[in-house]
């Protein structure tokens, strides 16, 4: 059960900050636009869920 | 179409508003007591029960799962069927998740009061529970996606996707982090090492902060803060982006926990680069809240559940700010192991979780109850000793850790340490004493609470159910043909869960799959060896005893740290460490190189009556220790589950180890007799000075 150290060096580490950043960058792009471009009424018929339990 | 009929159950969201408020007493009772022990150590009451090292993850654990994990299914259980307009999946299903949640906390409670932990912080709990934890956490998911299968509203609302997200992600985290090899009944050892153990356990640690104390109460502040307020959300669009956002990043930071110590270098850059980015996403959220009540400042007045939830909301953008900022390497230098950890995770804890609460309960037991709260002045009387016991609990501390930085990094001019660790703990002790009347003043508050809550109660009459009437929703639903790709995502909530979970699961499989396959980041020392059966067993007690809460293993590469306590510390000298012991916080001195520093005798003398050799000591004194014996019977047992896991005992070796055990208990006894100290060598106390003395010795030997 022992973890077995396959690779014996890692190179050229500072690819992981950039590879984040760049998948967050992409995430935020598409969320970012979605939410921008969703139309008025869905907006208002969504955040109003909490207020017609009873209709 | 056709309209059905149904109800939304109170008695299940009753039953989980009771266990919040009952645990919420008990834990933060145990967190007043655990105050009071650091100022004064005859509140450790000597018994083995009540010591600091065994109360605290009693404190930690009742607040986190106890209150704050019932305050979280209350919110679930009336809010989620109320926005889908259905009841809960299954009625079973949830009874069986409030009851099987609250034995799990009894059973947690008195396992770790009798000493049974697994020292691995927020996650102490032995092997059963943790199996036990998730079968109720399944039970619980299994629950929630019933309903959402079964919902008479198309469309999710943001908080159910908090919720969701919460679950899955909780659900990945507890289990990746309890892989433990079990040794005996009550006894596992962590399937990870040092290094790797370490970054699991703040992967985990840092997420149960994020998935346990603020996901799921983001969800709640969306559906509570709209209601109280009768206004919706500021900004919908704004929900969308915080809510991906967040989880996306809220999952990578957990390595700034680890800053300065054993963890390679790119792992504590990438935590802290996240850690930093997470700012944004969380004050998207704390303004979205603030913003909904945009021109109904005049409200905030009157009402003292938005005035909950509006403290609550600015301590979550207090404690987001101060997060990132920890995480940057020089501030982090001065707060990792002190009191400031401590404070921030105070005015989250108090401020953010607690009041969010608060809010939430006053706001809901008049409903439950049809009825008016039975005093709102008395709920105003409680917000206001409630800010100032926040205030007069994280002032005391902040300054205690800047008065510790000061005093820990000073030098004369001749280049000695100019104080002794025991003088800046006698400096902290009335800061400690502030503390813990702040907690108190807080409680204080709590029960005033409860008062009004109880008195609300009995004035109303319970409503069991709720009648209400929804058309279902037909099969084969077509969207408007200009309808987003993302409207799609919220009317799929298997796909919102599946999307959830894989946007989680990226960050932490880049942080540590590096760390466990490549060979640099975790440099061998060929002079490190596991430890003799006796020292295993002595550090099996050092983890039963809790030492691990006041006492750090992992010396930072720093000046003032190495003069103090030697040579720092290296990642390859705690490969045979399952679990790490690092610790987060110092009460007391480190101990990664306290091995030879001292006779066993001053050991044994300090165990007995600490204050004897250090003058001033907070440390409680463990005299049982001196009359139980050690569990000679599991030795065999241990040295096999250590092979399994990787320690290179050879094969074989258990033949062998009781008798090596004995051996070296006769020879600490024997030098011990030396010294006029008489004791017999199967008493706990030997096995304990085993392990301390072997402590950083193996480092010593191949410098030497």
């Amino acid at each position: 059960m022992k973890f077995i150290n396959y690779l014996e060096k890692i190179s050229g580490v500072s690819i992981y900050p950039v590879i984040s950043l760049v998948l967050f960058s992409a995430l935020f792009i598409a969320v970012f636009i979605y939410a921008m471009k969703t139309s008025k009424e869905s907006i208002s018929e969504m955040e109003n869920l909490p207020f017609d339990e009873f209709k | 179409m056709e309209v059905q009929k149904f109800s939304y159950d109170n008695r299940i969201p009753r039953l989980f508003a009771i266990a919040t408020i009952s645990w919420g007493v008990i834990g933060m009772l145990a967190g007043v007591l655990a105050a009071f022990q650091l100022a004064f150590p005859v509140m450790n009451l000597n018994t083995e029960y009540t010591t600091f090292g065994r109360v605290r993850p009693v404190h930690t654990n009742a607040v986190i799962f106890a209150f704050v994990g019932n305050a979280i299914f209350t919110a679930v259980y009336y809010s989620m069927p109320r926005l889908l307009k259905t009841p809960m999946w299954s009625k079973a299903l949830s009874r069986i998740h409030f009851w099987g949640w609250q034995l799990i906390i009894v059973a947690a409670a008195v396992s770790l009061l009798m000493g049974y932990t697994t020292s691995k912080e927020y996650a102490e709990l032995e092997w059963q529970l943790d199996i036990a934890i998730t079968i109720i956490w399944v039970v619980f998911g299994i629950n929630m996606m019933g309903t959402i299968l079964t919902r008479r509203e198309r469309h999710l609302y943001v908080a159910i996707w908090f919720y969701l997200a919460s679950w899955v992600t909780v659900a990945m985290l507890h289990i990746v982090n309890s892989f433990e090899l079990p040794v005996s009944f009550m006894k596992s050892y962590s399937w990870y090492a040092g290094v790797q153990d370490a970054l699991v356990q703040w992967w985990y640690g840092h997420n149960a902060v994020a998935f346990f104390l603020t996901t799921p109460f983001l969800g709640m502040m969306y559906y509570f803060l709209p209601k109280a307020a009768n206004r919706p959300i500021y900004s919908y669009r704004l929900s969308i982006i915080h809510f991906w956002s967040l989880i996306f990043i809220y999952i990578w930071a957990g390595p700034h926990h680890l800053l300065y110590t054993a963890l390679p270098e790119w792992a504590q850059s990438l935590g802290t680069a996240l850690s930093l980015m997470l700012l944004l996403p969380s004050w998207g959220g704390m303004l979205n809240g603030l913003f909904t009540l945009r021109g109904a400042w005049d409200k905030v007045r009157e009402d003292p559940v938005l005035k909950f939830i509006v403290v609550a909301v600015i301590c979550y953008g207090m404690a987001t700010f101060e997060g990132p900022m920890l995480s940057l390497k020089n501030v982090n230098a001065i707060s990792h192991y002190s009191d400031w950890t401590v404070a921030h995770v105070h005015i989250g804890a108090l401020g953010w979780n607690g009041f969010l609460t608060f809010g939430m309960l006053y706001w809901l037991i008049p409903r439950l109850f049809n009825t008016k709260l039975y005093s709102t002045k008395l709920a105003g009387t409680h917000f206001l000793i409630g800010t100032f016991g926040i205030v007069l609990y994280a002032v005391p501390m902040y300054w205690a850790a800047f008065r510790t930085y000061f005093m820990m990094t000073a030098f004369t001019p001749e280049g000695q340490l100019q104080y002794q660790f025991i003088d800046v703990v006698q400096s902290v002790v009335p800061f400690y004493a502030l503390r813990a009347i702040g907690g108190s003043i807080y409680l204080i508050g709590v029960l005033l609470m409860v008062y009004n809550l109880v008195k609300t109660a009995r004035q109303g009459r319970f409503v069991e159910s709720e009648e209400a009437s929804a058309p279902p929703l037909l099969r084969g639903y077509k969207a408007p043909a200009k309808a987003h790709w993302h409207s799609k995502i919220e009317r799929k909530p298997v796909m919102l869960l599946i999307l959830s979970f894989i946007v989680v699961a990226i960050g932490g499989l880049i942080e540590m799959v590096p760390t466990f396959l490549v060979k640099e980041n975790v440099p061998t020392i060929a002079s490190v060896k596991p430890y003799t059966p006796l020292e295993l067993q002595g550090r099996d007690i050092y983890i039963q005893e809790g030492c691990n809460n006041c006492h750090t293993q992992m010396i930072r590469p720093f000046r003032y740290e190495v003069a103090r306590y030697g040579e720092y510390s290296k990642a390859g000298e705690s490969v045979y460490d399952h679990p790490h012991l690092w610790g987060s916080k110092r009460t007391g001195p480190d101990l990664a190189r306290v091995g030879g520093k001292y006779p066993d005798s001053w050991h044994f003398n300090h165990m007995l009556e600490p204050v004897s050799m250090a003058p001033g000591s907070v440390m409680p004194p463990y005299p049982w220790l001196f009359e139980k014996e050690i569990n000679i019977g599991s030795t065999n047992s241990k040295i096999y589950a250590m092979r399994k896991l990787g320690v290179p005992y050879p094969e074989g070796y258990e033949a062998q180890a009781v008798k090596d055990l004995k051996q070296q208990a006769t020879e600490i006894t024997e030098r011990l007799k030396k010294e006029k100290i008489t004791i017999g060598s199967d008493k706990q106390i030997v096995a304990l000075i085993a392990y301390l003395q072997r402590l950083g010795k193996d480092i010593k030997a191949a410098t030497h």
